[in-house]
């Protein structure tokens, strides 16, 4: 028997991605990406598991840590500081870091992971939850935002067989 | 004149993009869409947006750091 081909073609405007991380910095690739693909003419499907799924929270609660992050280089006064880590491990020093990241994404046009989100949602961006990570980390369903599926590997492995771009962030 | 002017000055990356999709469901087919934007990036993506979509960049200009562009809707 010969492969199928032709017929079982995957439709080159298609992506799906792999959300696993859900700190301030790590949400904006994948929601960067997938709203932009959406705004192309492609269907994109985004699977949110371990630390990612957070970001499907109804109240979106995002920090950023300078602590063993070598290449956080903020911008303050004309230069570009690192903060050593036993610095970045006193506490508040998140918070501030926080504050500071949320502020220069303001200043700069920079649109926020809630606006970004809401545009995903907007455009048709299938939202599918991690069930292993729900019961792992004990998120319910309901402390979601509407509109998304619940699924498992099989389910993210189903779409990655139907997409074109595969990615994993 | 375009048949519809967006402001994107003051946005980065990729709100002129997603803006620009919303704002050219209400241009008519064949019609035009103005964009402002200052934000450097939007040179390549608005290329890149227009080839992938098959939209027509008529054409790019810049003035004073103010990027406009040009789409025809097809």
């Amino acid at each position: 028997m010969s492969e199928e081909t032709g017929g079982n073609a995957i439709n080159p405007n298609t992506m799906s991605i792999i959300v696993t991380k859900g700190s301030l910095d790590w949400a904006y690739p994948p929601f960067i990406l997938s709203t932009t693909a959406a705004a192309m003419g492609l269907d994109v499907t985004m699977f949110f598991t371990f630390y990612g799924l957070p970001l499907l929270l109804k109240k979106l609660d995002l920090n950023v840590t300078p602590l063993g992050n070598a290449a956080m280089k903020m911008p303050m006064m004309g230069k570009h500081m690192v903060m050593p880590n036993i610095v970045a491990a006193i506490p508040g020093v998140d918070a501030m870091a926080t504050k500071m990241m949320k502020n220069m994404i303001k200043n700069k046009g920079v649109a926020s992971i809630d606006e970004l989100r809401d545009l995903a949602v907007e455009a048709d961006v299938r939202l599918i939850g991690c069930q292993m990570t729900m019961d792992l980390f004990e998120y319910k369903h309901e402390d979601m935002i509407d509109g998304i599926e619940i699924g498992g590997a099989a389910t993210y492995i189903e779409v990655a067989t139907q997409s074109h771009i595969n990615l994993f962030i | 004149m375009a048949d519809k002017v967006l402001d994107a000055k003051g946005l980065n990356c990729p709100l002129p993009i997603l803006k620009a999709k919303k704002a050219l469901k209400e241009v008519p087919d064949g019609g035009t869409l103005e964009i402002l934007a200052t934000d450097p990036g939007a040179v390549a993506d608005f290329q890149a947006f227009c080839r992938t979509t098959g939209n027509e960049l008529v054409e790019h200009s810049e003035e004073g750091g103010v990027y406009k562009f040009l789409l025809r809707k097809t």
